[in-house]
């Protein structure tokens, strides 16, 4: 799960990571009685939304007077946001963070992420900070300093001075990124996070440090221990039908194409989606509809693929193992029958009571229903009905 | 000949009495697999399925002779099982439980360094040797016995994979599945020693996926060390960027953990790479011959 900037701040400073005062706004003159309440003579409005590239998409301005603050923000909500992390479709602002500006010395990066690798937390510093890690690490790797982190004795103050003389900070610097460092970990630890960035990290004008910007990413698995963190979840920055998937327990992921696909089973979902590219198709989503399908979730899974109306031809493939195919050919006939789905619906089946599968859908006098005898040929088909109903 | 598990391999099931531990048990049981003790704390003493329920491993192990754990406990209190099946001295652990958090994983690996303990999973469907033991959640009369060793990301992947093999004319040797998660135990690697030194396995069929990079440490250790014919499919090639696609690890992070760039890897090291899924089967009865 990721999270927003500002919640992001909040989370590190309640473990020792220094912010600039900040306040949320959803409002022109919300954002300008934040910036009252402040103080100061300067602010920077960033918009709130989980992708990178703010500043250069327009999200991020910078204001010099209270007025400033209310017709900056007035341009920046609302507006769709279209950043590299975005995709063109974007992102609308509907919340803004007002934050106080500093006087900045330099900017560094600095964060923690899983090496899947060597399966421990890796913390990673680099002096050309507020430039994309990923683009540091293809274009100059040499400049990302790292160390490993044994999670059975966590992050050691010896470790941090390393980086921070690497980094080549002076006497007071040291100390102060040393201490950060140390509490940057323990919210990492605390937290169950699998990635934590404060890009840039500003050296100020008195040897201090503070995050210009937070960016932190949960453990999906660690929902059950973490309710205070997985409350910040904001719904509004994700896919709607993603989201609707969710709640029935299905796996749902939006993609561009017209062949609509059910499958069982993570890896098959995928290799479903590959080979429907691969027969001269084009996938219009990804669907894991989980180990044991069943009529309900096969119905559920109709109606969500359906919910793109781009989709003209649906692939169903389920390899039935301990769920025997006959009844979830029962559970699709009976999804189908009395339904308003114009789309053709291929359904390959295998594993557990094929035949009797295959002779249900036969038998099932159901027009839209095509029954395929193997894995290409049901791609083969559905690719050639989306085809066909295109034209 | 198969590997790590036949039918001599003593199982204990943790989460025994279960809901899914029962289910899967009673499977497994159905298969012919020599399930000697559950383990259920606070059941100790009881009879179920016919089979002793203990309270804790060790207990089992003291018992019962048992060399293998199969583990259905809940993902809050899974890593903690593990270390458990290693503590009480299990040689074999395979752990089916998905959502187990990563920091337990961790956790969880450097214990099992420290006791030599094997992992297969988690987040996976197990271990199956045909006709000898079923330790999973597999359906076990997909799998007949043959020459062909499986290794596998995926679940109902793996029963494609095996069901086009059998189609084929050809049978599995031992099939395991690996698991979808960030971090598992076995991985290619390991498995693919095995496989080598397994004189019945005359190839072996690698199914990976997007995210990470194990599939690439693969394809670098069987160009130095695999004399076997080996076929791998790569699933994922149409995944979007940045996007969990159903398992936990498969995600392209940045540029990183692309389909294309393992079977770049993959054939560089000659190994023979279907891009459709279709293709499993006939393409290992080629490279059998």
């Amino acid at each position: 799960m990721n999270i927003h900037e500002y919640q992001a701040k909040s989370i590190l400073n309640k473990f020792g990571v220094s912010i600039l005062s900040g306040k949320l706004a959803v409002s022109p003159s919300e954002a300008k009685n934040a910036a009252k309440e402040i103080g100061g003579t300067k602010w920077v409005i960033k918009a709130q939304v989980h992708a990178g590239g703010r500043g250069k998409a327009g999200g991020i301005k910078i204001a010099k007077s209270l007025d400033e603050v209310e017709k900056i923000s007035r341009s920046i909500i609302g507006m769709k946001l279209v950043t590299p992390q975005t995709g063109p479709q974007g992102k609308i602002v509907s919340k803004l963070y007002i934050e106080s500006a500093a006087d900045i010395k330099k900017e560094y990066y600095l964060g923690i992420v899983l090496d899947r690798k060597k399966e421990i937390p890796v913390m990673m510093a680099s002096m050309e900070g507020g430039v994309e890690i990923e683009k540091i690490a293809s274009e100059m790797p040499e400049k990302i300093l790292k160390i490993d982190i044994d999670p059975l004795i966590g992050c050691q103050n010896f470790q941090a001075r390393l980086l921070a003389f690497k980094l080549g900070l002076k006497k007071d610097q040291i100390k102060y990124f040393v201490k950060l460092s140390i509490a940057l970990y323990k919210a990492y630890l605390k937290t169950d996070a699998i990635l934590v960035e404060i890009n840039p990290l500003a050296l100020l004008k008195n040897n201090s440090f503070i995050a210009l910007d937070a960016k932190m990413e949960f453990d999906d698995n660690a929902m059950f221990r973490q309710k205070d963190i997985f409350a910040m979840r904001d719904f509004a920055e994700e896919n709607t039908t993603e989201l609707e998937a969710d709640r029935y327990g299905l796996n749902y992921v939006k993609l561009n194409g017209n062949v609509g696909c059910m499958v069982n089973g993570a890896g098959l979902a995928m290799s479903t989606m590959d080979i429907i590219k691969y027969q001269g198709g084009n996938p219009a989503n990804f669907l894991d509809v989980g180990g044991g399908a069943n009529e309900e979730t096969v119905a559920k899974g109709l109606e969500i693929i359906l919910k793109d109306r781009k989709v003209k031809a649906i692939f169903i493939n389920i390899f039935g193992g301990i769920v025997r195919c006959d009844r979830i050919a029962k559970g699709i006939i009976t999804a189908t029958k009395n339904s308003s789905i114009k789309v053709p619906i291929i359904v390959r089946l295998d594993g557990t009571n094929v035949k009797e599968a295959v002779e249900l859908l036969n038998k099932s006098n159901i027009s839209k229903l095509i029954s395929a005898y193997d894995l290409a040929d049901g791609a083969k088909k559905a690719v050639k009905f989306a085809k066909e109903k295109n034209k | 000949m198969s590997i790590l598990v036949d039918k001599n391999s003593k199982i204990a099931v943790q989460g025994f009495t279960g809901k899914e531990g029962s289910f899967h048990s009673k499977q497994c049981l159905d298969y012919g697999t020599n399930i000697v003790a559950g383990i259920t704390p606070g059941k100790g003493g009881i009879k179920y399925l016919g089979i002793p329920v203990f309270n804790y491993v060790k207990e089992a192990v003291k018992k019962t002779e048992i060399n293998v754990s199969l583990i259905f406990v809940p993902p809050a209190f899974a890593a903690d099982a593990i270390m458990e099946a290693s503590n009480a001295g299990i040689e074999i652990i395979v752990c089916i439980t998905e959502g187990i958090p990563v920091k337990d994983m961790m956790i969880a690996k450097k214990y099992l360094k420290k006791n030599n303990t094997i992992l297969i999973g988690p987040n996976c469907p197990g271990i199956i040797t045909p006709d000898e033991c079923k330790i999973g959640i597999m359906p076990g009369f997909v799998f007949k016995k043959g020459e062909v060793g499986l290794i596998s990301k995926s679940g109902t992947l793996t029963y494609e994979a095996a069901n086009q093999i059998v189609k084929a004319g050809l049978g599995i040797s031992t099939a395991i599945g690996i698991g979808g998660d960030p971090i598992i135990g076995y991985s290619y690697i390991d498995l693919l020693k095995l496989y080598e030194k397994d004189v019945k396995t005359k190839a072996i069929v690698i199914i990976g996926e997007i995210g990470g990079d194990l599939e690439i440490q693969a394809a670098e250790f069987i160009k130095k060390n695999i004399t076997k014919p080996v076929v791998a499919f790569i699933a994922g090639q149409t995944s979007p960027k940045g996007k969990r696609m159903g398992h936990a690890g498969a995600i392209v992070a940045g540029n990183k953990g692309t389909a294309k760039e393992k079977i770049y890897s993959l054939r560089k090291a000659n190994v023979t790479v279907v891009e459709s899924a279709a293709e499993i089967g006939n393409t290992v009865k080629n490279v059998i011959k």
